[in-house]
């Protein structure tokens, strides 16, 4: 059988020997981002509860550590990293374009309603 | 690489449909197919809550305070700790499974069981604390009043901790009592109108809310809205009783579609809907590694002399598990 893996990570900074190391790599890594998570959830740190483009730093730094870790489990354990360009684009850059499209719609919208209950006449606060 | 024996008599003909371009094969493809239209799904569902959360901005639950039990813990709290838990049980298991499919494709039938096996059980244990965790939930903790507006009035104390005043919950059962005199019976199809149905009553009346809180002078109501600190607004003790006598409605003990005591229904209903489809997948995918855990033992793959079919159902098993890493952020971090 002809599978060959690309045994590589973070841009060819570590390299490993085979690909069960690799697997183990990996979930090394994606332990270490989940329990700074979760500590970061847990201690709430006031100098990254400033606003950043309208969301706290805080919640930026949990979304891009999500996509870091979905970046890692879909290249390494579903072995995207060793598919062909074409079926990876296909796969990841239609999904990302249709998420970003729709979260910005739909986030923009949930916004607006928002200001219309709090500066409009509709009254739900009885 | 083919998995299938057929020869379509296309091979190298670019133009007969011989050549692959993406050098996978036909159910590989459709696996991806099949994970993009449902990562779209998932995407839908989230985005439906970031929407209903931005319309709600300043009045949305706490995660931190919703979620802060864990097992054999009782009273601790333990904000996150059982939903990292469970994170890292699901990561594991998506471990186990790419590990499975690794010693597939060395043909290593005796390691393949092993790793389906261990993946089978993470996903029992997933499926199990997600039971746990909605347990808890539909249970609830402290009770709330519910306003004519639909809005949930919760009750706590300031407490001295460590010098610090500190607003501490307080349950509902912990300072009302009922009223034997005022009991009223729920309402039965046997012995009222045929065709009404009447859900369970709260334990508690608004009323007996109301005559537990005059006599508990250091009970005050905490209100949905979020201030500058990013915390529940606290009301004054005078307009904490305005508000009950006022607005109050109904009791809410706990969470269903309807009522949620935590804030707004709508928390519970995309938190039944999103984790409860997503346990839906991790409970579908169970059954499906069930399925090939058998074929594997039984040696179809070793006939196939191709562990394809364990590389295809771990795709959706890893994909199971990317979803609960968004789920995970975006219901108990952000």
């Amino acid at each position: 059988m002809a599978h060959e893996h690309k045994l590589a990570i973070f841009q060819g900074l570590v390299k490993f020997k085979s690909n069960t190391q690799k697997i183990w790599g990996v979930l090394i890594f994606l332990t270490i981002v989940t329990i700074i998570e979760v500590v970061l959830g847990i201690l709430k740190p006031e100098s990254l509860m400033a606003k950043f483009l309208g969301m706290k730093i805080l919640n930026w730094i949990f979304i891009i550590l999500t996509i870091v870790k979905a970046y890692y489990i879909t290249w390494d354990f579903m072995h995207m990293r060793d598919e062909v360009k074409a079926l990876r684009r296909m796969v990841v850059w239609t999904a990302i374009f249709l998420i970003i499209y729709l979260l910005f719609i739909l986030l923009q919208e949930g916004g607006y309603v928002f200001d219309v209950y709090k500066d409009g006449y509709i009254k739900r606060d009885f | 690489m083919s998995t299938t024996v057929v020869n379509t008599g296309t091979e190298g003909k670019t133009w007969g449909g011989g050549s692959q371009p993406l050098k996978a094969s036909y159910g590989k493809m459709m696996m991806w197919f099949f994970i993009v239209s449902d990562a779209l799904t998932f995407s839908g569902f989230l985005a439906a809550y970031g929407f209903s959360r931005f319309k709600f901005i300043d009045a949305w639950p706490i995660a931190d305070e919703v979620f802060t039990h864990f097992p054999f813990l009782h009273g601790v709290d333990a904000p996150m700790y059982y939903v990292a838990f469970m994170t890292f049980i699901l990561i594991m298991s998506s471990v186990t499974m790419v590990l499975a499919v690794d010693a597939g494709h060395h043909l290593n039938k005796g390691k393949v069981t092993i790793y389906m096996f261990l993946t089978i059980i993470g996903g029992l244990i997933f499926v199990g604390s997600q039971a746990w965790e909605w347990n808890t939930f539909i249970k609830g903790d402290y009770g709330a009043v519910q306003t004519k507006g639909g809005n949930i009035l919760q009750f706590g104390e300031y407490v001295e901790v460590d010098g610090v005043e500190k607003f501490k919950r307080v349950a509902i059962r912990d300072f009302v009592a009922v009223d034997s005199h005022k009991e009223r019976t729920d309402h039965q199809r046997k012995n009222g109108l045929w065709f009404v149905d009447e859900g369970t009553l709260p334990t508690y009346t608004v009323d007996e809310v109301m005559n537990g809180l005059e006599a508990h002078s250091n009970v005050l109501v905490r209100t949905q809205i979020i201030n500058e600190a990013g915390e529940k607004t606290v009301l004054s003790r005078a307009e904490s009783l305005k508000q009950i006598k006022d607005n109050g409605k109904l009791v809410v003990e706990g969470a269903n579609l309807q009522v949620n005591e935590y804030g707004s229904p709508l928390f519970a209903d995309f938190f039944f809907f999103i984790t409860g489809f997503h346990g839906f997948h991790v409970f579908s995918g169970v059954i499906i590694n069930i399925i090939i855990f058998f074929n594997v033992i039984l040696g179809t793959y070793e006939k196939r002399k191709s562990y394809e079919m364990v590389e295809k159902v771990g795709l959706y098993w890893h994909f199971v598990d990317l979803v609960w890493v968004f789920v995970f952020t975006f219901f108990y971090l952000v």
